[in-house]
């Protein structure tokens, strides 16, 4: 029923309809970003390119990915924007990555704002010396343990080393864990920069440096690229609590600077959002011998699938039994959730375009609720998250990415240690089907005949609702308030509406509730005046 | 506790501004182009500028905020923007067909010394520009002033860029609205018109930023001043600016371009200075107050006279900008209230000096502008001596929190309640919203706390 749907729309249409309105030449750059999905022939899709000027939008910087996402949602660092007022001002608090600090003696600095705050005599005359005083200041206030700074725009212009800085305020205070991000927003061509600048400061600069991680049960994982949005992490913190597996890290969600360090003594990583993170997740494996598989805590079945993969991947019949036990206690709250909302949303259709893995992980919390996903893509997603990592060595690497530092990592001479054989991984994939070191991408995952378009312009976005009319359609703040006066609801994947967690099992439950609640809410019915509506009414009974 | 790192002792801090009281100039120069009608703003920078201001202005005002980005490269930050920029306004033009497009700067592109004028003049030969349309600039360097700055920059440009005088003047008054909401944009229209004033007031965001919802999406809603409005204000017989730091540019502009003598107000927040408005209105238009405008001001002294019990003595910490500060500040003085801590991270001689007027009868407030005049600040002298009431933006549910302290939202930005573009914060009427909001929330933590027997009926 679902194909027929697709079918009916005609998706493979819109490219040519869109386009057309484009001058000639981002005509033909953008109808490369815009393909009709196929999983059984994974069509080739430009992704990671620089966004046409003037086309707005839904992108955002280098600062953004480095600071607001990766870096943002660690509570004991104490973060300095180094740069006009602005970015940090506009980091502040508006993720909405939760942190739980619990006694009041440790250290949460998630409300604070630092920032240079760079005039322009620090333009003309350099801002190092403001930047060294800023640290001195941050470090006689609060004693943080680690101080982060973060490079915005001019400050790569004007030539300010922030590594230097970072290394020189060490020397005064050994006892801080000082480092620099050169996290400028012009390097890149979206947040997606900026997650890998972090990654390997995070390798570079945390991971690796505590050998003693605080431990409790016999196996140990990290979950990457969770951000703790709307306290997603708090519910996967619970999971592993109950099914008795030591969380060591969390990158970042809910984290603290002790678990970046102690990452590295975990067994295994599980990696939710592949885009922000696989370079940590790569440098774990290559240093220390942690394999790595792509997880997903959204959808019931998802997270059922991934603690399932967690008890495979440890071969402990004692630990397959906790984490089935928890199963199936979840999993009647879920049945009697979904059958209820399902009442409400089969059938419905619903549009994503998110980040670099929620436009492909809310998929399946969709697909629970009956509902058909017509087009998806990413703002910042790379050609690996759309169509799998098998298509990297084929991806050309142009100007913008040549821009960011590569790592290349070794072997760590005495903790390099294999978790399992070549011939216990190989086993591992035979018998349970668990890719490692594996991203298989969105488009596998979606019907045929779906649209998939990367980077969407507000024009394609109004085109979109106009021509397929979703009963939901879900992106961040910034088309929030465009979609809904249209009438259709919009839903936040970002920022989740104020709602959430919406991760495992309890999570999804929060999900069908927010969309069911969606689906009936009756609001958008009462947009025509009783006045205005009834020429209208009188012309659909003549036609019904 | 939130703010759990925050105590009472200060130390003498040169470079480290901690929860600032301001934002950076580009944002007020977006918004600021917002208040003209069928204008599309455009971020000359790294996508991160258009897409945090795009953002910021959308939690605050829950509508939609259209603008687009010259998204600079590492490419473009070395060699210019021009390729860039010209780009733009061609795709701008084609797909989103404004009538003008106002450009502002950023840090990156006023550090690498691009060219606007000439960009500009680049996109026009190349026939990017078509006949009849718009397209404008202002510089708005981030590491130069604030948000107040950015908005005063952008108004002063259209003023340069369109209002043009004629030999005929018109028996209009020029009213250019400083940085408030649309409510109060709507408000001093409707002041306007009770006294049945002609009026042009820019920018104006009513219409704009409080659009409704009715299925049909307009990327260029029906509000904002009009573009022949804008033209014909070179014509008008007086100018009153509303806001200092964020008009008198304008007002000057107009003066030396249409010859059109001005006078710059605070913005009308509290009875003194909506009186002070009105007279200056009904001097230069030439019109009577009417009767309905004195019975307005009547009830709101009644509400404060029934609400003084309350409100007498009461210490208040404020933050925000110079211009709705002073003026609120001096309502809370006429009101008997005792203002004490009061920052903004402008930096401001107009803030000073008023401040220092307003409070000469208050010998322990305090009050400082610039950099690192921040809420950190303020809440450190919070922590050094208590306050009963904190007025500003959603930043200070934090301090109102682990305080306990009444706190009433003005300002920008208000992310996490519904409203303030609709009720207006300016005029009698506005000013009687105020004294609600206030009331509403000094009682609520007395009703809320005070011990059971102590519980009363009536206020």
């Amino acid at each position: 029923m679902a194909n027929t749907l697709i079918d009916d729309l005609k998706l493979d249409k819109f490219a040519e309809e869109v386009i057309k309105a484009y001058p000639k030449k981002v005509a033909k750059k953008r109808a490369k970003s815009i393909v009709v999905n196929d999983p059984d022939a994974i069509p080739v899709i430009q992704a990671n390119v620089r966004t046409i000027p003037g086309i707005i939008t839904q992108r955002g910087c280098t600062y953004a990915g480095c600071k607001g996402v990766v870096l943002g949602p660690t509570r004991d660092i104490v973060n300095i924007t180094h740069g006009p007022i602005g970015c940090g001002f506009y980091s502040w608090l508006t993720r909405r990555n939760q942190t739980r600090a619990d006694k009041p003696e440790m250290d949460n600095f998630i409300p604070y704002c630092f920032s240079t705050d760079m005039q322009d005599s620090n333009i003309v005359f350099g801002g190092e010396e403001k930047l060294k005083q800023a640290i001195r200041e941050a470090h006689e206030l609060f004693h943080p343990k680690g101080i982060a700074i973060f490079s915005t725009c001019p400050v790569g212009l004007i030539g300010d080393d922030v590594h230097r800085v970072a290394r020189q305020m060490k020397e005064e205070f050994p006892e801080v864990n000082i480092f620099g991000f050169s996290c400028e927003g012009y390097r890149g061509v979206s947040q997606s920069a900026g997650h890998h600048i972090a990654n390997n400061g995070l390798y570079k600069n945390l991971i690796g440096r505590n050998d003693n991680p605080k431990r409790k049960y016999k196996y140990a994982v990290n979950v990457l690229g969770e951000y703790n949005i709307g306290g997603d992490a708090f519910v996967i913190e619970d999971l592993f609590e109950r099914i008795g597996v030591d969380l060591i890290a969390t990158m970042s969600g809910n984290s603290t600077l002790e678990q970046f360090e102690t990452a590295h003594t975990a067994d295994f990583s599980l990696v939710m959002c592949h885009r922000s993170i696989n370079y940590v997740a790569e440098m774990l494996e290559t240093s220390f011998g942690i394999p790595w598989a792509k997880a997903n805590f959204i959808g019931a079945e998802a997270t059922a699938k991934t603690l399932r993969k967690v008890g495979q991947y440890f071969g402990d019949q004692e630990l397959i039994e906790r984490i089935e036990k928890v199963i199936d206690e979840e999993m009647v709250a879920v049945k009697a959730a979904v059958d209820s909302a399902r009442e409400k949303t089969t059938g419905k259709t619903a549009m994503l375009f998110v980040g670099g893995s929620r436009a492909h992980h809310y998929q399946e919390l969709f697909d629970e609720l009956g509902m058909t996903t017509l087009t998806a893509g990413y703002e910042f997603g790379h050609r690996d998250d759309y169509e799998g990592r098998r298509v990297i060595p084929t991806i050309q690497i142009d100007a913008d990415s040549r821009n960011i530092e590569e790592i290349t990592v070794y072997p760590d001479a005495t903790r390099y240690k294999p978790r399992k054989t070549e011939e216990e991984l190989a086993k591992l994939k035979e018998e349970f089907d668990i890719e490692f070191n594996e991203y298989k991408g969105l488009m596998t995952d979606m019907k045929k005949g779906t649209l998939v378009i990367d980077d969407l312009s507000h024009f394609e976005m109004e085109k979109l609702i106009e021509l397929y009319k979703p009963d939901v359609f879900c992106a961040g703040i910034k088309e929030k308030y465009v979609v809904q006066k249209m009438g259709i609801p919009l839903k936040q994947l970002h920022n989740y509406d104020n709602g959430g967690p919406y991760a495992g099992f309890a999570g999804a439950i929060n999900f069908y509730k927010d969309i069911e609640m969606i689906s009936c809410s009756t609001i958008f019915k009462q947009m025509k005046a009783p006045w205005e509506n009834e020429e209208l009414v009188e012309a659909e009974y003549v036609f019904n | 506790m939130l703010l759990r790192h925050t105590t009472a002792k200060e130390i003498d801090r040169k470079a480290l501004t901690i929860n600032p009281a301001k934002t950076c100039q580009p944002v007020g120069a977006m918004y600021a182009a917002l208040g003209f009608h069928g204008c599309l703003p455009h971020s000359h920078g790294s996508q991160g500028c258009c897409s945090y201001h795009r953002s910021a202005l959308s939690r605050h005002f829950r509508e939609p905020i259209m603008a687009g980005t010259s998204s600079f490269s590492e490419g473009s930050s070395v060699f210019g923007g021009q390729a860039n920029l010209v780009q733009a306004i061609d795709v701008m033009f084609t797909v989103y067909n404004p009538e003008i497009i106002a450009i502002h700067t950023t840090c990156l592109s006023e550090t690498i010394g691009d060219d606007m004028t000439a960009i500009i003049a680049k996109a026009k030969e190349d026939g990017h520009i078509p006949e009849g349309k718009n397209v404008i600039y202002c510089n708005t360097p981030s590491y130069v002033g604030t948000h107040v700055t950015g908005y005063s920059n952008m108004v002063a440009s259209f003023v340069k860029n369109f209002a043009t005088p004629t030999p005929k003047k018109r028996n209009v008054v020029n009213l250019v609205a400083g940085w408030m909401e649309p409510s109060d944009n709507a408000e001093i229209k409707r002041l306007a018109s009770v006294m049945e004033a002609r009026t042009i007031l820019f920018p104006d965001m009513s219409g704009v930023l409080d659009a409704p919802l009715n299925g049909h999406y307009k990327m260029y809603p029906d509000g904002g001043t009009s573009l022949t409005d804008m033209k014909l204000s070179g014509d008008s017989k007086f100018t009153i600016g509303l806001g200092p730091t964020t008009t008198a540019d304008a007002c000057i502009k107009m003066e030396n371009k249409c010859k059109i003598k001005f006078e710059v107000l605070d913005i009308p927040i509290g009875f003194k200075a909506t009186d002070r408005f009105l007279m200056t209105l009904s001097r230069h238009a030439n019109l009577p107050i009417p009767e309905k405008l004195s019975d307005e001001r009547g009830q709101l002294i009644d509400l404060i006279a029934d609400s003084a019990k309350y409100l007498y003595g009461k210490r208040v910490a404020l933050w925000g900008d110079p211009d709705t500060l002073v003026p609120l500040t001096e309502f809370l003085v006429s009101m008997d209230m005792k203002p004490v801590y009061i920052v903004t991270g402008t930096q401001s001689p107009y803030f000073n000096d008023r401040m220092a007027e307003i409070l000469k009868d208050i010998p322990e407030a305090k009050f400082m502008s610039g950099e690192r005049a921040d809420m950190f600040r303020m809440h450190q002298w919070i922590k050094q001596q208590g306050v009963d009431l904190l007025i500003g933006n959603t930043y200070g549910k934090y301090i109102a929190r682990d305080e306990d302290i009444p706190f009433v939202r003005f300002g920008f930005p208000i992310t996490d309640r519904p409203g303030h573009n609709y009720f207006a914060k300016t005029g009698y009427q506005g000013a009687a919203n105020l004294v609600k909001q206030i009331m509403d929330a000094i009682l609520d933590k007395i009703d809320r706390t005070c011990p059971e027997e102590k519980v009363e009926f009536q206020f």
